[in-house]
């Protein structure tokens, strides 16, 4: 081969992604460089966004214990959705996996089924059902003198991880089902011939097979939990900000645009350090099962 | 008495009949094949045995004991998968000895014996790799330790060799032989693999559309298959078209021009089965044309169109000048050699 067909080889790879390249430097690294230089500007009341290079916001955020309580909420909320999901996620996507044909079928369009519906049409799903007094379950069960007041579910933290679990539920469910279409439809057998019982083979060959499963969906239910906005908005209301939630308030009612970008920029990071830690950790945990 | 014996087994899906009066003894440390197409029921057969299908009918008894009230948990026999279902989160090492754990066989002794079981199948040394990091033919091998390690009353083996290449094939199919032969276990090995069935088994029972065809040693069902299933599926065959007459004195079996005593006892039609390697070129016989001829290093393989329909004959390279194509031959074998179907009794 010729040393131009090999510099032009060279250079196809470059020419091919340039498009796909340009639209991700212009659509998410310039508007994230933005953000993170604009948590470093000044804003006042009065004088608005100043641009200068100050540390105020990161210095706020790290000594006003409002945000420590507030990032503390976030991925409490998140860490408990995430729990929630695996527990109730991994045994319905066995269960699902051992369904005959048709069933599985109509089942899993039951699972996903959800994720054709707007989050805040699903999250005001929960509202309608447990809303104060008017909602339908709490009037129902009033009327019925089994409560004296409506179950506290709006505003509370549980209320918000049971939503978010809901919502977050079809991620865990694929991934374990994933997982568990990888392993050998035999397997169970022959774990059965050498003398395991039901509780034996689910806990020592199932469940380790599917760990990855439960873990790489715990990642991505874990970063959209914590990254949710409109389920703990709805949810949550203003009582009970997350970080998310938090950021929009800035950016929209305080009109606080460089602490707003600082929120923004340290869920970022926090995430990132999170998800890209774990999932090195389970890689190599679980290297045998991965390859 | 019979070591294993299924009695009239008949396994049916809805109202497709899989398996149907399936009746077999199988004597201590015997190695039986089921040999059949895929589809013939040998599978469901043994999945009957292991207890992963229950039987719709019929019985099957271990030393005496129905096998059908035991859960197949508690059956202690050993299973060989075609996929070797190994689990891929546990060594070597490990999944050996996860059957000695079920059985809470102490510490000592089951490290012991998992090295005694990896070492017989020739894999010393490999205790701490995982199933995903072995070829196929290791992976096999720990598979044939997990099952052999818990000293099972009867191994049974479902395709286990199907998955690997020829070669290695050949090369577990001894040393397969070996093992059981040196340990004694009662086996059961199904296979649509007839060179396979009749390199390792005591006996075979050849299975078609979930009937039994056939049970005998391999010499049995390739010198007198029962049926023109059994002499077709067992290697290849001649189907000669003949006639018992009766008129002469003695009777005479006639196939073209080839002629021979009768068997006595039959009368009219017959089909006549020859094996291609045990049909010889002659001054009289069968009168038939060569069509092609294939050197095949240790043997010749002729294709011939005869007056009794096309032919197979298979000779020895043994150095001597044979037919060209397109020679006129004269085709004949021993009466000994046929096996004679059809007929009426007379």
């Amino acid at each position: 081969m010729s040393m131009a067909a090999d510099e032009r080889n060279a250079r196809a790879p470059w020419a091919l992604t340039a498009p796909a390249l340009m639209l991700f430097v212009g659509v998410l690294l310039i508007p994230l460089a933005t953000t993170v230089m604009l948590s470093f500007h000044d804003w006042g009341q009065y004088k608005g966004i100043e641009p200068v290079f100050i540390l105020k916001n990161w210095h706020e955020i790290a000594t006003d214990p409002y945000y420590a309580e507030m990032f503390w909420r976030t991925f409490r909320v998140a860490i408990l959705t995430t729990l929630l999901t695996a527990l109730l996620g991994a045994p319905e996507a066995y269960i699902l996996n051992r369904m005959s044909g048709r069933w599985k079928s109509f089942f899993l369009l039951v699972i996903l089924g959800p994720l054709l519906i707007s989050v805040v049409a699903r999250t005001l799903g929960w509202a309608l059902l447990f809303g104060g007094n008017n909602g339908l379950v709490n009037k129902l069960l009033m009327s019925l003198g089994v409560m004296r007041s409506p179950i506290p579910f709006m505003f509370t933290e549980t209320g918000m991880i049971i939503a978010l679990a809901h919502v977050m539920m079809p991620f865990m469910v694929l991934s374990v089902w994933a997982a568990l279409q990888r392993l050998d439809p035999q397997i169970e057998n022959a774990a059965m011939s050498l003398g395991a019982g039901p509780t034996t083979i689910i806990r020592r060959i199932i469940m380790p097979q599917i760990m990855p499963g439960v873990l790489s969906g715990a990642i991505i239910v874990f970063s959209l939990s914590a990254s949710a906005f409109a389920t703990p908005a709805i949810i949550g209301g203003r009582r009970l900000k997350v970080a998310a939630t938090l950021a929009y308030d800035e950016f929209l009612n305080t009109l606080n645009w460089p602490l707003g970008a600082a929120v923004a920029t340290l869920l970022l990071v926090a995430l990132v350090l999170i998800v890209v830690g774990s999932n090195a950790l389970i890689e190599r945990r679980y290297a045998e099962v991965f390859r | 008495m019979a070591y294993l014996e299924l009695d009239r087994v008949a396994k049916q899906f809805g109202a497709q009949t899989v398996v149907d009066d399936f009746s077999l003894s199988v004597g201590k440390g015997e190695f039986i094949s089921f040999l059949g197409p895929s589809g013939c029921g040998k599978t469901t057969t043994l999945q009957m045995i292991a207890g992963f299908l229950d039987p719709t009918r019929g019985a099957i008894r271990l030393e005496g004991k129905d096998l059908t009230a035991i859960h197949p948990a508690k059956r202690g026999l050993g299973i060989v998968f075609q996929s070797y279902a190994l689990f891929p989160h546990m060594t070597a090492a490990e999944n050996v000895a996860f059957g000695l754990k079920m059985r809470n066989v102490p510490r000592g002794e089951r490290a012991e014996r998992v090295r005694a079981a990896l070492a017989m199948v020739g894999l010393a040394g490999y205790e701490d790799r995982h199933p995903r990091r072995m070829s196929g033919g290791q992976q096999q091998r720990v598979a044939l330790a997990r099952a052999l390690v818990i000293k099972p009353s009867v191994l049974l083996l479902d395709e286990p060799l199907s998955n690997l290449d020829a070669k290695l094939r050949e090369e577990m199919q001894i040393e397969l032989r070996q093992i059981q032969r040196t340990i004694g276990t009662t086996t059961i090995l199904v296979t649509h693999d007839q060179n396979e069935a009749m390199s390792l088994s005591d006996r075979i029972v050849v299975m078609s559309q979930g009937k039994i065809e056939q049970i005998g040693t391999p010499q049995e069902t390739y010198e007198k298959p029962a049926s023109a299933f059994v002499s077709q599926f067992l290697g290849k065959t001649n189907d000669f078209p003949g006639m018992i007459d009766r008129v002469v004195s003695p009777t005479q079996l006639v196939a073209g021009s080839w002629r021979a005593p009768a068997p006595a006892g039959l009368g009219g039609p017959v089909t006549v089965s020859v094996r291609p390697e045990r049909i010889g070129f002659a001054d009289t016989g069968l009168s038939a044309k060569i069509v092609t001829r294939i050197f095949q290093g240790n043997h010749w393989l002729f294709q011939c169109d005869s007056e009794c329909g096309p032919a197979i004959v298979i000779r020895q390279n043994d150095g001597k000048p044979q037919p060209a194509e397109g020679e006129a031959v004269r085709l004949t074998w021993r009466p000994e050699d046929m096996s004679v179907r059809g007929g009426a009794s007379v």
